[in-house]
């Protein structure tokens, strides 16, 4: 017993005084995308480069708020992390610096990175409708707003509006139509819910499978996922808006740090991240849509179809994320 | 009276000459309470557009929810624990020995891993209600595994074993004497029961009470899985929907001060009532119950076991087998490694902790010692991520501080020395489950006769030659369970490990979140079950010994 607390007691004043060690061909990452969507790409980096990456992973929330009590200690140079509303977020309380890279300019489209130039999107997250094969026609499939129309009465499903994907979707309604007709929409969707918000898309997905409801709001890769898992799932994709704004998108994407202690290191990777060499991989971990508008996606998601994207730039869904949830609040949207 | 007792008298009430004993759990308090009161200087500037905010829409429903629960999960741990480590502890029906410990195997597992589970189960697209249609007469039953019972059920399942721990021993603790005694003066067993044996257990019941509540409180992993609205909701609504820390902070704030005065007013209540074990004397003979009593008793206990314990369990196991054990690779002994080491040392630290805050309780008594105590129990009660925020926040500006005094000493820059390191992580894990030491730690020293360290003294004892020789040796089993309880807690914790880890101090909590949080279930039930299954063997040791050692005295 006692030998034990001898050694843990050795151990642990070893880790505490062991000072970080700071070598120059590495970046420090902190990071909201899960380890197993960034790894391979940072250690193909590292056979390519010899440039090693640490990085730790965390919510965005907990993650921001370190970086910011650390200020000019911080021992991070990248921050990545999911959704715009969180990258604004960063660049809004000043943790990110502004990049004047020609490379990220090239490889990814204005509307998915800051136009300061903090951040910048590397992969795309699209959120369209899905449907149940057995009830519904996708031609009856028109547009987020339509949702709220009283035909969909107690059809529709909805995950939480906790969810900061939701939180987007309807930031970006605010800035499209405004804070009146925005209002009225969410209104519509809670009057035709046929049930209380899901935890989860995959929730909204299997309801409609066993006959809960009939439509819903999801992100593609979880409906990848889940198709995989059930072939035989009664759940199909389809695209709203077309004749319009475009379907809601999103990204995850990455910033260098104000306070970067290697800030060239950290621009040389984020520029290889949006590159075509990393993009695919990028991408296709999760699922998603390469930013890159050079490289093709995956095969199992380009199966799903192509589509017209909303071309707004996504640094508004950060800016009016707040008052997008106090509207769902009002709504009585849980 | 003769000097000589005199002095022996002062030193166990009097004047304290214990410096460095106070020393140390001012020490402690202060570790307690900067985080806490980093959480409090949010009021600084009060966020009043974000309360009234939520105070025209969302808070009276989330009050209301988190009054049920608190409420629902109460009386449901207080009858699970209770009547479980009654039968267990005091009765004998074919299968006690096996749920004797079984009881407790909950607690190695996360209550989001539970909730997840059995709303997946249960839920109308679930296996369950895929089962009950295909029954005649049944085809139509359809209902969503979700809400205030369900919730509450859930709660209930996986925090009733600290009610249960706690009254357990408690009850074990009872000797032959007092039940004899309560007989004589014309009690049935009914009557024992309540009026003899409850009172007797009730600082081990609340404290085990007091445990679930706190937990119920601060949970955010299972009730989200329901989308079940709670005022820790509202915090985390606040920092991450609404980019508003400060108004989170103050949220927080909020429900410790209710924990507080809670726990003040239970401590009022109970008032100056002081119920000792004088004579332990022989263990009473247990209850024998047959018949029908038997067979009620092994099913209520089997019951619990099943769905808190096995179901989840096979579920997990099931998932493990789908994805074929993908993901198992050679870093995963260095996850367990480390996941075990973490919580070793958290348990070596909290319990210590916890033993110097009730020594000094005892042997002080003083303002400062009673403050220091109460503060400790109060960190239980944060949502997860607030306290760790808290903790990093308060690093965070000592580090600052530091560099500036370093700068202006001529020094380059000093980097991040606190931050990021295993003793703020430790720390962290110190104030979060300082509460769960307290209790196995105090009934032990609540044990421990005065006489006995008089006598040490007398014989000239002193320091941590007493320590070494009294106290480690006669409040080891209240330590080891003390330790062992942390040790579990740490190895579920998730949100403080994550944040303020070192780089490359991945655990298994910090595998399970990469998967959940993006869904991935069925990915994170392998890092799941090793997790359970590395909390089990301290689980049923514990529970072992603690049966050993009773039954053998």
């Amino acid at each position: 017993m006692r030998s034990t607390a001898t050694l843990l007691a050795a151990v642990l004043v070893a880790t505490v005084l062991t000072p970080i060690a700071a070598t120059a061909a590495e970046v420090v990452v902190y990071s909201a995308r899960n380890e197993q969507l960034i790894k391979p790409l940072f250690d193909t980096y590292t056979a390519k480069t010899g440039v090693g990456v640490r990085f730790i992973t965390d919510k965005e929330g907990p993650l921001l708020a370190r970086l910011r009590a650390e200020g000019a200690n911080t021992p991070a140079d990248l921050l990545i992390t999911v959704d715009a509303g969180n990258l604004w977020q960063a660049a809004e309380v000043g943790v990110l610096a502004p990049l004047d890279s020609p490379v990220l300019e090239g490889n990814i489209p204005a509307h998915l990175r800051d136009p300061g130039g903090q951040w910048f999107g590397l992969s795309i997250r699209a959120r369209p409708l899905v449907y149940s094969t057995e009830r519904v026609k996708p031609a009856e499939l028109v547009s987020y707003e339509d949702l709220a129309d009283p035909k969909w009465k107690g059809r529709l499903c909805l995950r939480t509006s906790k969810k900061v994907y939701n939180q987007s979707l309807v930031a970006m309604m605010l800035a499209r139509l405004g804070e009146a007709e925005t209002a009225r929409v969410v209104q519509g969707w809670v009057a035709n819910l046929a049930t209380e918000p899901f935890a989860s898309d995959n929730q909204v997905m299997e309801a409609i499978d066993s006959g809960r409801c009939d439509v819903g709001i999801v992100n593609t890769y979880y409906f990848g996922r889940l198709a995989k898992e059930r072939p035989a799932m009664t759940v199909a994709i389809a695209w709203p808006n077309q004749a319009s704004s475009g379907v809601h998108v999103n990204i995850s994407g990455a910033g260098v740090t104000r306070h970067a202690k290697h800030p060239d290191e950290a621009r040389r990777l984020l520029e290889w991240l949006s590159s075509p060499e990393a993009q695919g991989l990028f991408a296709s971990l999760n699922l998603e849509y390469p930013a890159n508008p050079a490289v093709a996606a995956d095969p199992a998601v380009a199966a799903w179809g192509s589509f017209k994207a909303d071309p707004a730039n996504v640094a508004e869904a950060g800016r009016l994320q707040a008052a997008a949830v106090m509207l769902m609040d009002r709504a009585g949207y849980r | 009276m003769a000097p000589g007792l005199r002095e022996t008298r002062s030193r166990l009430h009097g004047p304290p000459r214990n410096r460095p004993l106070r020393a140390a759990v001012l020490l402690v308090g202060a570790l307690t309470a900067v985080p806490l009161a980093v959480l409090f200087s949010a009021w600084a500037s009060p966020e009043t557009a974000v309360w009234e905010h939520l105070a025209a829409t969302v808070l009276p429903n989330l009050l209301r929810n988190t009054a049920a629960l608190v409420l629902g999960v109460g009386i449901g741990t207080l009858i699970l624990g209770c009547g479980l480590a009654w039968l267990t502890a005091r009765c004998e029906f074919p299968g006690r020995r096996w749920l004797d410990w079984g009881l407790m195997l909950p607690l190695a597992l996360p209550a989001y891993v539970l909730a997840f589970v059995v709303q997946g189960l249960f839920d109308t697209a679930g296996p369950v209600q895929r089962l009950l249609s295909q029954i005649p007469g049944l085809e139509r039953v359809s209902f969503e595994a979700r809400g205030t019972p369900w919730v509450i059920a859930v709660l209930t399942l996986a925090f009733y074993p600290y009610v249960y721990l706690l009254a357990r021993a408690a009850f074990l603790g009872i000797g032959r004497g007092t039940l004899e005694a309560a007989r004589l003066l014309g009690l049935g067993p009914w009557g024992t029961f309540l009026r003899v044996v409850l009172p007797t257990a009730r600082p081990a019941i609340v404290a085990g009470l007091a445990l679930a509540v706190m937990e119920t409180l601060a949970d955010f992993g299972a009730v989200s899985v329901f989308n079940y609205d709670t005022f820790t909701t509202a915090i985390y609504k606040a920092w991450f929907g609404l980019f508003n820390l400060p108004a989170a902070a103050q949220l927080a704030s909020l429900l410790l001060l209710l924990v507080a005065l809670a726990l003040a007013g239970e401590r009022r209540l109970r008032g100056a009532a002081r119920f000792h074990e004088t004579a332990r004397g022989a263990p009473p003979p247990r209850i024998r119950l047959a018949g029908w009593r038997a067979i009620l008793a092994a099913t209520a206990g089997g019951a619990v076991l099943a769905v808190g314990f096995v179901l989840p369990m096979t579920q997990l196991v099931g998932w493990v087998a789908v994805s074929a054990g993908g993901g198992l690779d050679d870093r995963y002994w260095a996850l367990l490694g480390r996941t075990l080491l973490l919580g070793g040392s958290a348990a070596l630290v909290t319990v210590t902790g916890a033993l110097l805050i009730g020594l000094a309780r005892r042997r002080l008594g003083d303002r400062p010692s009673r403050i220091a105590a109460d503060l400790s129990a109060l960190g239980y009660a944060l949502p997860g991520s607030v306290l760790a925020v808290g903790v990093m926040l308060s690093f965070a500006g000592i580090d600052n501080a530091l560099n500036t005094l370093w700068r202006l000493a001529g020094g380059g820059s000093l980097g991040p020395v606190l931050s990021g390191s295993i003793a703020a992580l430790l720390l962290a894990y110190l104030i979060r489950f300082l509460a769960v030491a307290n209790g196995p730690v105090d009934s032990a020293l609540e044990r421990l006769r005065p006489s006995v360290v008089e006598a040490a003294r007398a014989l000239g004892a002193r320091g941590l030659d007493l320590a070494r020789r009294i106290y480690l040796p006669l409040l080891r089993p209240g330590l080891l369970t003390a330790a062992l309880l942390v040790l579990v807690e740490v190895m579920k914790e998730m949100p403080a490990t994550l944040l303020l880890r070192p780089f490359g101090w991945d655990t298994l909590a910090v595998r399970i979140f990469e998967f959940t949080s993006e869904g991935e279930w069925q990915r994170a039930a392998l890092p799941a079950v090793t997790l359970v299954l590395a909390g089990l063997g301290p689980v049923i040791w514990l529970a072992r010994r603690s049966a050993g050692a009773h039954e053998s005295s």
